[in-house]
This record gives C-alpha cells, sequence and structure tokens, in this order.
C-alpha cells in the first residue's frame, strides 16, 4: 500500500456521471485523492480524464455525484458539486491552483504581472502581490525574469510562469492538465522536477493529467481513466 | 546488454591500466550495482592479450596477474572504434513474452485486458523507481535511468495499443 493511504482524504468522488449529448464522458467514478499525494490521472484521448479533473476542481458540476473537498483546517468535508457558480469560483481562487498544458499567459502582461493576477483578484495589495510574485519566479529559477513578456520567454520558462501563477496562493490542490505535454523531454523533466519539489515543500496536494507515463512516474501513484470508468487494474500504490 | 570485453578495451585505451583499476573503472561507469568480478577480468584480458588486442607491460615484484599493467595495442584500437561506429541491432527479438501471453490470453479465452493491466503496473511501478533514483544522482546515472526509462515507456505504449486492439485481435485470433 501506498505510505500516503493512511493520510486524509482531500477530495473524494462518488458516483461521477457526465454526459456530453450522447456521450458519456463519465460513467460512475469513485475517487480518493490523499492530502499531500501527487496523483496522475492517465488515459487515452477522449477517455474523460479531462472531464474529471474539470468535476474535481469545481469548475463543472457533475449530472450526478458528488465532490467533498476537506480544506485545511476545516471541521466537514465541504460538497464542492453542490455550490452555486460563484461559490465554486471563489473556492478554486483561494484553494486550488491550476496549470495547464500551453500555460495560458495572458500575452500583453509581464511574467510578473501574470503571476500576481490570482493575489490581485483575491484582494492583495498590489506591492505586496508584486513583492510575492517576484518571490515564486525566484523560487522557480526565472529571477531577473519578471518583465519580460510570454513571447520572449522559451516554452519551458513560460510554463514555469504558469507554477508560479498557479502556487502564489500557496493552494491546497494544485490541477495540472498535461503541464508538460507541449515541452521537449529535458525542459519537462526540469519543469516537472521543479515543480513537485515546491509541491512537496509546501504540502500542496496534486492531481496531474497526464498521457505520458514518464511525466506520470513523478507521482505517488496512478489511476487510469478509460471509457469513463477508472480500470480496474490500475488501483497502483507506490 | 553492455558487451564487457569490448567496453573493458575501450577503458584502457584511454591509457595503460593495471586490472585491478580497470575494473574500478567499470564498477564506477557501468557496474551500477552489479559488479565485475576479478576473475572475468583477468580471464578477459587474458583472451585479449591471445588475440594481441592488449600486451602486458613488465611485471612487477609480487608477480600475480593484478601486478600486470595492461596497454592496449593498434590492432585493439581498431577493435574499439569498429565496435564504437557499428550500430547496435535495434531489437534482438519481435515476439516479446508480453506478446506470448497476451495471444495465449486470448486464444484461450482468458482475460487479457487483465494481463496487459497487471503487466502495465508493474512497468509504472519500475518507472517511479528509477525517476526516484534520478533525484539528485550524477548525470551518469540519470542518463543510465533514462535510458530504462525510455525503454519501459516503449513496452507501455505497446500495452496501451494493443489494449486497445484486443477486441478486433481476438476476432482475427479466433478467425484464423
Amino acid at each position: 500500500m501506498n505510505a500516503l493511504s493512511s493520510f486524509p482524504a482531500v477530495l473524494s468522488a462518488r458516483s461521477l456521471h457526465q454526459s456530453f449529448g450522447q456521450t458519456q464522458a463519465l460513467r460512475g467514478i469513485d475517487l480518493e485523492v490523499r492530502s499531500g499525494e501527487v496523483l496522475a490521472v492517465m488515459g487515452p484521448s477522449g477517455s474523460g480524464k479531462s472531464t474529471l479533473l474539470h468535476c474535481l476542481a469545481g469548475v463543472m458540476v457533475p449530472d450526478s455525484g458528488s465532490v467533498a473537498y476537506s480544506s485545511p483546517g476545516a471541521q466537514l468535508p465541504l460538497e464542492i458539486s453542490a455550490l452555486n457558480e460563484p461559490m465554486r469560483s471563489r473556492l478554486r481562487l483561494t484553494d486550488f491552483g491550476f496549470v495547464f498544458q500551453f500555460g495560458q499567459l495572458l500575452p500583453e502582461l509581464t511574467a510578473v504581472d501574470n503571476v500576481s493576477i490570482p493575489l490581485l483578484l483575491g484582494g492583495t495589495k498590489r506591492a505586496e502581490a508584486m513583492r510575492r510574485s517576484a518571490e515564486w519566479l525566484d523560487r522557480l529559477g526565472l529571477d531577473g525574469m519578471g518583465e519580460k513578456l510570454p513571447g520572449e520567454l522559451s516554452g519551458g520558462q513560460a510554463q514555469r510562469v504558469a507554477v508560479a501563477r498557479a502556487m502564489v496562493t500557496s493552494p491546497a490542490v494544485l490541477f495540472a492538465d498535461e503541464p508538460t505535454g507541449s515541452l521537449d523531454s529535458l525542459a519537462s523533466e526540469n519543469v516537472l522536477t521543479l515543480m513537485l519539489e515546491l509541491v512537496r515543500e509546501i504540502g500542496t496536494t496534486v492531481v496531474m493529467i497526464t498521457h505520458d507515463a514518464r511525466t506520470a512516474a513523478y507521482a505517488d501513484r496512478e489511476v487510469v481513466v478509460r471509457d469513463g470508468m477508472i480500470g480496474a487494474g490500475y488501483r497502483v500504490s507506490s | 546488454m553492455v558487451n564487457n570485453s569490448l567496453t573493458l578495451l575501450g577503458l584502457l585505451s584511454r591509457q595503460p591500466s593495471y586490472g585491478y583499476d580497470l575494473k574500478h573503472s567499470y564498477d564506477r561507469y557501468f557496474g551500477a550495482g552489479k559488479p565485475l568480478a576479478f576473475g572475468q577480468v583477468y580471464s578477459t584480458l587474458a583472451r585479449m592479450i591471445r588475440d594481441e588486442l592488449i600486451r602486458a607491460l613488465g611485471e612487477e615484484t609480487g608477480g600475480g596477474p593484478d601486478r600486470k599493467k595492461y596497454e592496449i595495442t593498434v590492432a585493439g584500437q581498431d577493435k574499439v572504434r569498429e565496435w564504437l561506429f557499428t550500430p547496435d541491432v535495434p531489437s534482438e527479438s519481435l515476439q516479446s513474452n508480453l506478446f506470448a501471453k497476451t495471444v495465449i490470453a486470448l486464444l484461450i479465452d482468458d482475460d487479457a485486458d487483465r494481463l496487459l493491466d497487471v503487466q502495465r503496473s508493474e512497468h509504472m511501478a519500475r518507472m517511479r523507481e528509477l525517476t526516484k533514483l534520478k533525484q539528485d544522482a550524477e548525470l551518469l546515472q540519470v542518463l543510465m535511468c533514462d535510458h530504462g526509462l525510455f525503454h519501459i515507456e516503449a513496452d507501455l505504449r505497446w500495452i496501451e495499443l494493443t489494449s486497445a486492439r484486443l477486441a478486433r485481435l481476438k476476432k482475427e485470433l479466433q478467425n484464423a
């Protein structure tokens, strides 16, 4: 068994179902994500793994089933799937971080401005937001790059800015959707190593979607989604 | 598989060395927890002397094989270069044990999907081990782990594709 299996669940999904028209994207998924673990969600294209991540992160409410989130220090779990959109949006801002395949940085803003967005949206004063953003850029090996525009950065550097933006609020859970899918092997390794070093230092839980086995091998365990279900033989512990 | 003889010959082409030093150089670069036995080193050196790929320099007092210094010959240097620039055969065999197990499972109507899942879990566990080994390792060890990781990944891709093709494969085998 995984050493983390005795840790409390941060996210607990029960019997998730989600359809898009005639297509059943999720067909009864049960999943627990333990506090502090790095979980890789694998599966072929169209298997439902992105839909699963969207449901876990409260981006989407499933047709049926529930997602419970236990925030650090909270007495009772919060049922994300029962919250309205403004409440889920607030939760995503305060408790969750997101990294996407192509970074999705705002091209007209500098690196440090991009990183500061979640802080400013959360009400942090600008000077403090800038200080913390610059600090996160430093931690990701991007000192001196704060004033660069995304277009002036390499793919790996831009993705590290995206990681800094996701981590600047010290989220309880980081959701990463193919975080290194657009990078070559070496840049991918650099971004992953740094990202996981920092999340493990802070104790952030990670749910990382990837179709790449070498990326998944950085995780503590993986689950494989196939045809909207978690494969029976894939519940693997490290 | 590392070709031990040619690897030792390659190490010897840097400078004349004692058998003892050669063994330790080998273990440092290629041993990875499986050091060469002294006996194997000295029997390989004796064979290479016979084949005139190396020669023993003057013996020092004490006598035994570990007191001899060995030097590569011109023929030995040619052999090393020939080895370096002869490409390896990409794959020794097209039919692995996993391939055989998958086909048999389909032929006897057993759970081929499960078999592939179990293998996949094993592969992923090994990939996690190698990935952990890379942390804080020297670059040489990182390269070695990467070599293993990419090979396991290739197997996993085959497993993934085969999983997606099982129904069709079963039909073909049953109609054959």
